[in-house]
């Protein structure tokens, strides 16, 4: 059997005394949906975090198709193939849709600045097939109404699509996706959903997200990795870990008893 | 009120959106070429000044208005463009070696000063870039052998293929053409992948970084650029004012000049050129009005300072985006009239969000 | 001896620009705003107490205390009339007013008919006294600042810690909103750091009027007060009084030992050296973002 395609071993991390992430490992296979689930500050965005390369480990490494990617500076990550969304969304609020998608696309940029500067035919004709890569994400995620709208004047739930679509702009092989769904109503809901299930079936990327939906994991994730106070509970499919002991009183407070209901988010 | 259907993605490229504005930006050009045989050499001047700053601007609003770093030491840049020129000129070098040369060497001394911006932001770094044009000038008030120190150095006319630029409408010409390649250049880096990691780095760092821009190379980029376009200002202005000396080049010019940007308008092309305009005409428009004024406002030195300041304050007040916004707002009340709404450009009021995190 | 006769009137210098710097680490905490117009509530409230003191005749010390209710006054106006409105704006539309209004300050002083561009001298009961300690010579004015800035900064502490207003604005300096809803009337509590900033200004003016006279562009010494505060961290308020001493103390000795040109431009070799090893400076609290 060959290398999983991303491999987080033993990672920890520390703000002063607290542990916010305990030696955490896990594996994730090519085309998966994996998803990290707990309740707040389980450590989970931490682990995003370290993964995108904004926080040291302290300990432990990142591996990325056999590479270990635990010293490589954050810039450099994208064009490894790995892309990401934020919890809180951010967006580059004094640029337009299509702006923010195309700064999504950087990595695949193949003009230098002085012929910018000058603006060549051939920097001209890099920016129409940069422009042409874009209004795919576009056409894929239905952001052709807003494409030449301010970020800063858009509702969130269309913010929280730039922001994926922005992520895919990079056209990572790993997209990392903090809270899709907070913040958005029933439907917009249910269009991450298919968006994601879309993401990952037809252009094969491999998801990583935190999500607090429980009705979103069950229905897109793989497996499912449960957190609290930054070590792992429970691996494994969605029912598994749903049912887990440990998850259920790290949710509740109590010892499982028989017949207790799946979670469900709380709203 | 226009409609553009767009059918091409190089139309939203192209300079001109459509045939209405290449038509004004024609018949602008069309004036301007103009001008020397209309007005009179005084007024040449001023606009080669205008020429001069609004390349200054064009610098100056890509570092702070496009990339968000506060620069509090920009008269600096000017300096050292000016005295590189002013020195190689007198030295015999010709004008076409000496002003990429001033822009060149501008562009090292604004590498080194935006060093601080690798590791400090906002008004750290205005702090940061306001002790380093402190120290520029300091330096270049001591080095009397090279600059001349606080006596000043003459500036020699310019010598390009023999022919001298010394007189008004030839000069004035030199200086259009090196303003509109100035702006033709931050408007060609605005349309392409750096302009848009500038834009990125001004927004969100963070996520600027994790859609693989690399802060510290672009924000290195942007100080150089910008103080570049200063440097090259600075030699045109040695040869205009034609007398140097560390007086003309203090904080508190620095600190005119990030005004210029903001009453002009933060991030946007236009309000570079109007801040300009603001600068070097605001000192005509007072010295107009004078005598029409009281003795007692009118015999005050403060008068500029004041007018300068009460529209710094009356601008941020009411007018964040600057002159750009208020000729936004009163085109977009002729093409909607009579629909337009009161509150259509209102912001939204806020309580402070935390800079200290950024 | 000369060194020890540099280094006090280095620190009566710097307790000059750490009463100044002091005004910038109070307004930031409270608002996060940097009142580029510090250096001009100075001048205000040297002319105020130059006012006091020559046409209505008052004592030193009463003028003084005049002088900062007057200058507090103007700093509460600022706060209420100019940059209330534009609360929640980027951090450089703010810093833009302050120096509109310092550009307005220096520019309207002038055209009051008395003053103009001309220096005034401020009537001390103190001046050109001396005191021989051993082979030191130590000015009167230097003693009464350095004393004078102890008992402020005394006073200021305890202000903070002990009274009510006090650790409501440490709360509101730490999150604005947060306060907010905790019921602290923030609005009012920034109008009143403003007042305090422009009262330790005035204090911070009649202090310096001896050494340097009175004029219109004095407040340009505020400039060299911002690395008082980068280096004291920009959040602590015994750090702007450090930062402030070790530039007037480095300034004095470079101007001393060193060629000239070195005077001036100390204060800021000193706060780059600092923002680039040590941006947060000495007593700086180190934040990051969070996302």
């Amino acid at each position: 059997m060959s290398a999983p395609f991303f491999e987080a071993h033993g990672i920890s991390v520390q703000f002063g005394g607290l542990k916010a992430v305990d030696g955490v490992s896990f594996t994730v296979d090519k085309g998966e949906v994996f998803t990290i689930i707990g309740p707040n500050g389980a450590g989970k965005t931490t682990v995003f975090n370290i993964v995108s390369r904004i926080y040291d480990p302290s300990a432990g490494k990142v591996v990325l198709e056999g590479e270990d990617i635990t010293e490589v500076p954050a810039h450099r990550i994208a064009k490894l193939g790995i892309a990401r969304t934020f919890q809180n969304i951010e967006l580059f609020e004094h640029a337009t849709v299509l702006q923010n998608l195309l700064i999504g696309a950087h990595v695949h940029r193949t003009t230098n600045p002085v012929a910018e500067a000058l603006f060549l035919p051939s920097v001209k004709r890099a920016e129409v097939a940069l422009r042409e890569k874009v209004e795919e994400v576009i056409d894929l995620l239905d952001l052709a109404v807003h494409r030449d709208s301010m970020v800063a004047g858009l509702p969130y739930g269309a913010r929280k699509v730039v922001e994926l679509g922005r992520a895919l702009c990079t056209r990572p092989k790993l997209l990392l996706l903090d809270e899709p769904s907070s913040g958005l109503n029933v439907e917009e809901t249910e269009d991450m959903a298919f968006w994601i299930e879309d993401i990952t079936k037809d252009l094969g990327i491999t998801v990583i997200m935190v999500e607090h939906d429980m009705t979103l994991v069950s229905r897109v994730s793989d497996r499912v990795l449960a957190m609290n106070q930054g070590r792992v509970l429970a691996m494994g499919s969605p029912a598994e870990v749903q049912r887990h002991p440990a998850v259920v009183e790290a949710y509740i407070g109590a010892p499982a008893g028989p017949g207790m209901a799946p979670l469900e988010k709380a709203s | 009120m226009r409609f553009i259907f767009k059918t091409r993605y190089e139309q939203d490229i192209n300079l001109f959106q459509h045939g209405g504005q290449m038509f004004w930006y024609a018949v602008l050009g069309l004036v301007l070429m103009a001008a020397p045989f209309v007005v009179s050499s005084y007024v040449l001047t001023q606009l080669s000044q205008i020429f001069i700053y609004s390349i200054v601007a064009f610098g100056l609003m890509l570092l702070a208005g496009f990339t968000g770093q506060l620069s509090l030491g920009h008269a600096a840049f000017l300096a050292v463009g000016a005295y590189t020129e002013a020195v190689l000129a007198i030295a015999g070098v010709p004008f076409l070696v000496s002003v990429p040369l001033s822009g060149l060497f501008a562009a090292v001394v604004g590498i080194i000063v935006g060093l601080p911006a690798l590791r400090v932001k906002g008004l750290y770094l205005g702090i940061a870039t306001l002790a380093f044009g402190t120290i520029i000038e300091e330096i270049i008030a001591r080095a009397e052998p090279i600059t001349g120190g606080n006596a000043g150095l003459m500036v020699p006319p310019i010598n390009l293929f023999g022919l001298r630029f010394a007189d008004g409408p030839a000069f004035y010409y030199l200086a259009f053409a090196f303003a509109l390649a100035a702006g033709l250049i931050l408007i060609n880096i605005l349309r392409s992948p750096t302009g848009r990691a500038f834009v990125a780095i001004r927004d969100s760092e963070i996520s600027a970084q994790s859609m693989g821009v690399n802060l510290a190379v672009y924000k290195t980029m942007s100080f150089a650029i910008s103080a570049a376009f200063a440097g090259v200002a600075g030699a045109l202005y040695a040869h205009n004012i034609r007398f140097l000396s560390p007086d003309q080049f203090t904080v508190v010019q620095s600190i005119e000049l990030i005004m210029m940007v903001v009453i002009g308008g933060l991030g946007s092309i236009h309000g570079a050129v109007y801040g300009a305009i603001f600068l070097i005409a605001l000192p005509q428009a007072i010295n107009a009005v004078k005598p029409f004024l009281p003795l007692f406002l009118s015999e005050a030195t403060g008068l500029q300072p004041t007018i300068f300041g009460l529209v710094l304050v009356l601008v941020v007040l009411f007018e964040p985006l600057g002159i750009y916004g208020a000729w936004l707002k009163t085109r977009t009340y002729f093409d909607l009239f009579p629909f337009y709404r009161q509150g259509m450009f209102r912001r939204q009021k806020a309580f402070q969000k935390s800079d200290r995190l950024k | 001896m000369q060194f020890i006769q540099l280094v006090i009137s280095g620190l009566a210098q710097g307790c000059i620009y750490g009463l100044i710097a002091l005004g910038f680490v109070l307004i930031y905490k409270a608002t996060e705003t940097v009142n580029f117009a510090q250096g001009e509530l100075l001048m205000i409230g040297a002319f105020a107490g130059l006012f006091a003191s020559t046409v209505l005749g008052l004592p030193y010390w009463l003028a003084l205390v005049a002088a900062m209710i007057a200058t507090a006054i103007v700093g509460f106006g600022l706060e209420r009339v100019v940059l209330r409105p534009i609360l929640g704006q980027s951090a450089v539309s703010i810093v833009m007013v302050t120096i509109g209004i310092g550009y307005m300050s220096r520019g309207l002083i002038t055209m009051l008919p008395v003053v103009g561009t001309d220096t005034h001298t401020l009537p001390v009961p103190f001046r050109g006294e001396v005191f021989r300690v051993g082979g030191l010579v130590i000015s009167a004015e230097h003693i009464v600042i350095i004393v004078t800035t102890i008992v402020l900064c005394a006073l200021l502490a305890a202000l903070f810690r002990y009274t009510k207003v006090g650790v409501a604005m440490q709360a509101m300096s730490q999150n604005q909103l947060a306060a907010y809803y905790m019921g602290i009337p923030v609005k009012r509590l920034s109008s009143l750091v403003w007042a305090i900033a422009a009262a330790v200004a005035a204090i911070a003016g009649i202090l310096l009027a001896p050494l340097t006279f009175i004029h219109a562009n004095m407040g340009l010494i505020g400039i060299k007060a911002f690395p008082a505060a980068v280096i004291g961290g920009f959040t602590s308020l015994p750090g702007a009084i450090v930062g402030g001493l070790i530039i007037g103390v480095v300034e004095q000795l470079a101007g001393f030992y060193l060629i000239e040109g070195f005077k001036d431009a100390a204060p800021f070799i000193v706060v780059l050296a600092m923002l680039i090893f040590k941006p947060n400076g000495l007593f700086g609290e180190r934040l990051a973002k969070k996302v």
